[in-house]
């Protein structure tokens, strides 16, 4: 040990003299999102800037997640980055394992992140990870066989008429059903759709005393409502699709509409990957008339973990790659409907972007998003989709697994339910909350 | 064994060995297949497939996207790594089990074998923390220890059997002429152990290569190997059917023909002492 | 041959090998055995003290536990009886005198170089995904309704890949042993006019014994421990949690190193009266 010791302070002698004309090379972690996959193919223009070297992990975001939590929690400095999300940010941020980015420069404009992002990526006020792109969820359907069916989607529609609209779209001879959704199990897939569509109908996670709810009326309600609805105008196997499998039925013309991520909508207005690029409209992700819409908040963002020796280059990316700048570097080399979105409100007030059919619903549902009220009843969590505290992927994905199970029909939906609430409460007595 | 049979009885036998090797071997080929496809043409119906055009299209775009080369460097590394030390190792605990036995070198044979059975996760925290203490988390040198006493008990075994297979009388008889224990390894032993070395040595190669809990979470972009490779394009946005593809073939191929060039070397030495 | 002087260089020749086991047993064995009696929550500040224990009834008492172990053992034995079954079959097979003998062999063996992920990821995305998977085309081909294989079929889909992967190192150690037997012995048994079935059943099978037992031995300590597989495909939906995934669950996804510990501890006492089980019935045959 004592050699490593004598490296780490003669690296840290040099780093101190050299800090502004050295140039590093930064370990990025990240997810093999298209967004990000992106950023790999431009790395070239910040290294040309700032002369630091990047070398990615681009994983799936399976692994991403297991890599990067053990890398944290054990403090073993494998990233100097690392690409996470609005669930992870506020804990680590709590637990000082990421460096507060509350220093950045002054052309970075901070100040111009749309609210709803920093808020869900900050804890305590301090910003810990600087949102790449962030995303809600909203509807996205064909205008032409919405228009088949006699029917106008509102702005902001309510459960009942899709549900009235999915039957009447569907046409199981040519294929088409009248609404996809995510029926996958794990946290981020199916877990996090019903999480969102459970608050529009009154349900939440924990009342205030941190005891689970899956026995109440609320949630029997919205998953009969799903599965129902599923079962007569969804897909044949919902219980296995996540976002990728809905992307993909939806460019090929099968899905009459698919609430999903706000992100969706630059894939499915692609013509080069989407066959029906030319009649998707877009509205608010429905609700219940109850003041809560089902629509979630997300952001990929990135961090950068505490004790990393390369903070300043680090830095420097994250500036690089969440600026304005980089939005207009993709816009020159992309076209304005590849930008990043999300992130910025200069973005959505830009005259470039206004022309975009997307870009007016995306802002919409972000500003309709809010994390500290997300469910009608009080709840004593942050979170839409998903509640801030460290053990709710560990239970979501097996509560998510058990509502799969009933979705394909493997179990009846009250019996998954009555798992559900078991498991709940004995990983939250785990945990010490009750 | 050469029997004679009619030609009947024959040309039905190659039939039903051809149709049973054609089902095996068909997923291997079909993702070789889509991999010379577009992402659109991909999903389509087999005969679509089949009939579409063939382009080098995806392999380009992993090629762009991933530093192929150096994961392949890195997995070459790793699994000969692991492989030659848990020989090094291997080799002379072998002999000494298989000629020098005593009551307890059974036991010790079981125990050995016992700790393959330690399940990787549970110990993904203790293992993660010495790593970071020992400074060689994404390092190759971690990599290769950490395999080869994966691998070390089924080595050990390997040669076990395989060494108890060389009549002692022939050691015996070296001795007796006078050779020195080193040359009776050397000049006795060496050469007739070569075939189960060597098989040893390839069976290995391939756990080594394909191992993929640890090789993935003990390392980030020096170290990684081949299977990291493979997490970068194993369920992304979009269609993926044509670059998965590609990225499994380039994963595969290399390992896939050492195998098959290899497979008399292989099979001569991979009995256990299943065969007497 | 056993002197003094052997005896002992014996023993220092094996000490490398048994240190290096011992070390990489011990060291990790016991933080294991360490963390299961605290209370370890690595994202709510780590190690919250000494809870006895606690992990081991809470581990033992979730309802997914014991689903987990009927998962696994179930895995395993319906891998071992397909494997050994075809194993046998195609050995037999490739006993004969084909065309292209070499070719064959070279197409049955070739899924044991393939990687478990690689192996996950083909059959559960080209080939049992039911919308553009091979399986869904084929189907609907002849005017079937596509299976949702892994949905609705899950545990025999995850089978099915596994014993691919296996099933040419079954074969293969068959094919050895088939080929050892002695031939005079197969053609005095003709001559006595033994008939095929009967041959197999008193010649054939007790000679392959010795082989199906190192084919059961060797895959069930490689099959205890399958991850990836599951890892990729279900990811431990739909009735496929083996006990091995339920720990990766408890201490990555739940982020409870306490509990997992707790999870792991009892797999090692598990594989170990699998092993020792195995050694009763196996390592008779094999000393003999």
């Amino acid at each position: 040990m004592q050699l490593k010791k004598l490296v780490v302070a003669a690296a840290s002698v040099t780093l101190l003299s050299s800090s502004l004309a050295s140039a590093d090379t930064l370990t990025i972690a990240t997810v093999n999102n298209g967004e990000m996959i992106r950023m790999q193919g431009l790395t070239d223009d910040f290294t040309a800037e700032t002369g630091h070297t990047v070398e990615w992990v681009t994983l799936e975001e399976n692994v991403l997640r297991q890599r990067v939590t053990t890398d944290i929690t054990t403090k073993g400095g494998a990233f100097d980055i690392m690409t996470i999300g609005m669930y992870e940010t506020p804990i680590w941020g709590k637990n000082g394992w990421l460096v507060p980015l509350d220093d950045l420069s002054a052309g970075y404009d901070a100040d111009d992140i749309l609210p709803a992002m920093a808020g869900g990526l900050s804890y305590d006020g301090t910003l810990f990870a600087a949102p790449f792109y962030g995303e809600s969820s909203m509807i996205m359907y064909r205008t032409d066989l919405m228009e088949k069916a006699g029917l106008s989607m509102p702005e902001a529609p309510s459960w009942s008429f899709i549900a009235k609209a999915a039957r009447e779209m569907t046409d199981r001879d040519n294929d088409i059903n009248g609404i996809c959704l995510r029926g996958k199990a794990g946290w981020g897939e199916g877990g996090a759709f019903i999480t969102a569509m459970s608050n529009s109908f009154g349900a939440r996670w924990f009342d205030k005393n941190w005891n689970a709810q899956f026995d109440t009326r609320e949630w029997s309600d919205t998953l009969n409502f799903f599965y129902n609805m599923m079962s007569d105008a969804g897909p044949a196997g919902f219980a296995t699709n996540g976002f990728n499998e809905n992307l993909s039925l939806f460019q090929q013309g099968k899905c009459g509409m698919w609430i999903d991520a706000t992100v969706a909508a630059s894939f499915v207005t692609n013509p080069k990957d989407s066959t029906v690029a030319d009649s998707v409209g877009f509205a608010l992700a429905p609700d219940n008339g109850m003041g809560v819409r089902s629509n979630w908040l997300w952001a990929w963002a990135l961090a950068i973990p505490a004790g990393t020796q390369k903070e300043e280059a680090a830095k420097q990316f994250i500036e690089w790659a969440t600026s304005n700048g980089y939005i207009e570097l993709v816009a020159a080399n992309e076209g304005w409907a590849n930008v990043p979105p999300g992130a910025r409100t200069s973005l959505y007030e830009n005259a470039n972007y206004k022309d975009i059919p997307f870009a007016k619903m995306t802002l919409e549902s972000i500003l309709t998003a809010d994390p500290n009220n997300s469910t009608v009843d009080e709840s004593p969590y942050v979170g839409i989709q998903f509640a801030a505290i460290p053990e709710f992927a560990g239970i979501a994905t097996d509560v998510s697994q058990e509502f799969s199970a009933a979705y394909a029909g493997q179990q009846s939906i009250a019996e998954a339910l009555a798992k559900a609430q078991a498991l709940t409460n004995d990983a939250m007595e785990a945990a010490g909350y009750r | 064994m050469a029997r004679t049979v009619t030609p009947q009885k024959k040309i039905l036998n190659t039939a039903l060995s051809w149709t049973l090797a054609i089902i095996i071997f068909f997923p291997i080929f079909w993702i070789l297949v889509l991999s010379f496809k577009t992402e659109g043409d991909a999903i389509r119906t087999p005969i679509e497939v089949l009939t579409s055009t063939w382009t080098l299209e995806s392999y380009s775009i992993v090629q762009e996207r991933s530093d192929y080369l150096k994961h392949f460097t890195n997995s070459i590394i790793i699994a000969l790594g692991s492989t030659v030390l848990g020989i090094i190792i291997g080799v002379p605990a072998a002999w000494s089990m298989a000629f020098v036995p005593s009551k307890r070198t059974r036991g010790i044979l079981m125990w050995m074998l016992s700790t393959k059975m330690l399940p990787a996760v549970g110990v993904l925290y203790p293992i993660y923390l010495i790593f970071i203490e020992l400074g060689i988390l994404d390092s190759r040198t971690g990599l290769v220890v950490i395999l080869m006493l994966m691998n070390l008990p089924i080595i050990i075994w390997m040669l076990y059997t395989y060494f108890r297979e060389i009549p002692a009388e022939i050691l015996e008889a070296a001795r007796m002429d006078g050779a020195s224990l080193t040359s009776e390894i050397l000049y006795v032993l060496t050469p007739m152990a070569v075939p189960g070395i060597a098989s040893t040595l390839l069976l290995n190669i391939i756990l080594a290569w394909n191992e993929a809990f640890w090789t993935l979470n003990l390392t980030a972009a020096k170290a990684a190997p081949l299977t990291a490779f493979i997490a970068s394009y194993s369920s992304p946005e979009g269609l993926f059917f044509a670059k998965l593809s590609a990225a499994s073939v380039m994963a595969i191929t290399p390992i896939l023909i050492m195998g098959w060039f290899s497979q008399k070397q292989l099979v001569r030495g991979l009995t256990f002492g299943a065969v007497k | 041959m056993s002197t003094k002087h052997s005896r002992s260089l014996a023993r220092i020749m094996i000490a490398p090998a048994v240190f290096a086991l011992l070390v990489w047993m011990l060291i990790p064995l016991s933080m294991t055995v360490y963390f299961s009696f605290k209370k370890y929550l690595p994202l709510r500040g780590g190690d919250l003290g000494w809870v006895g224990f606690e992990n081991y009834s809470r581990f033992l008492s979730s309802s997914s536990f014991w689903p987990a172990v009927g998962t696994t053992i179930f895995i395993v034995g319906s891998v071992l009886v397909i494997t050994v079954i075809l194993g046998i079959l195609i050995a037999l097979l490739l006993d004969q005198p084909i065309w292209g003998q070499g070719i064959v062999r070279i197409m049955i063996i070739a899924p044991f170089f393939i990687m478990p992920t690689v192996s996950g990821l083909i059959w559960k995305n080209m080939f049992m995904d039911p919308t553009n998977g091979f399986l869904a085309h084929l189907w609907r081909a002849v005017g079937a309704e596509p299976i949702q294989w892994l949905s609705h079929a899950s545990v025999a889909s995850l089978v099915t890949i596994i014993s691919w992967q296996w099933l040419p190192f079954a074969t293969l150690i068959l094919l050895t042993a088939i080929q050892s037997l002695d031939s005079e012995q197969i053609e005095a048994a003709e001559m006595d006019g033994a008939k095929p079935i009967g041959r197999f059943f008193f010649i054939i099978l007790p000679h392959l014994a010795r082989a199906i037992t190192v084919v059961i031995l060797i895959q069930t300590i490689f099959l205890l421990s399958i991850f990836a597989e599951i890892f990729v495909t279900t990811a431990g939906a739909f009735g496929t949690k083996t006990l091995t995934y339920l720990i990766f669950q408890r201490v990555l996804e739940s982020q409870n190193v306490g509990l997992g510990s707790a999870g792991g501890v009892y797999a090692i006492i598990l594989a170990n009266i699998v092993a020792i089980f195995l050694m009763r019935i196996v390592g008779k045959n094999l000393d003999n």
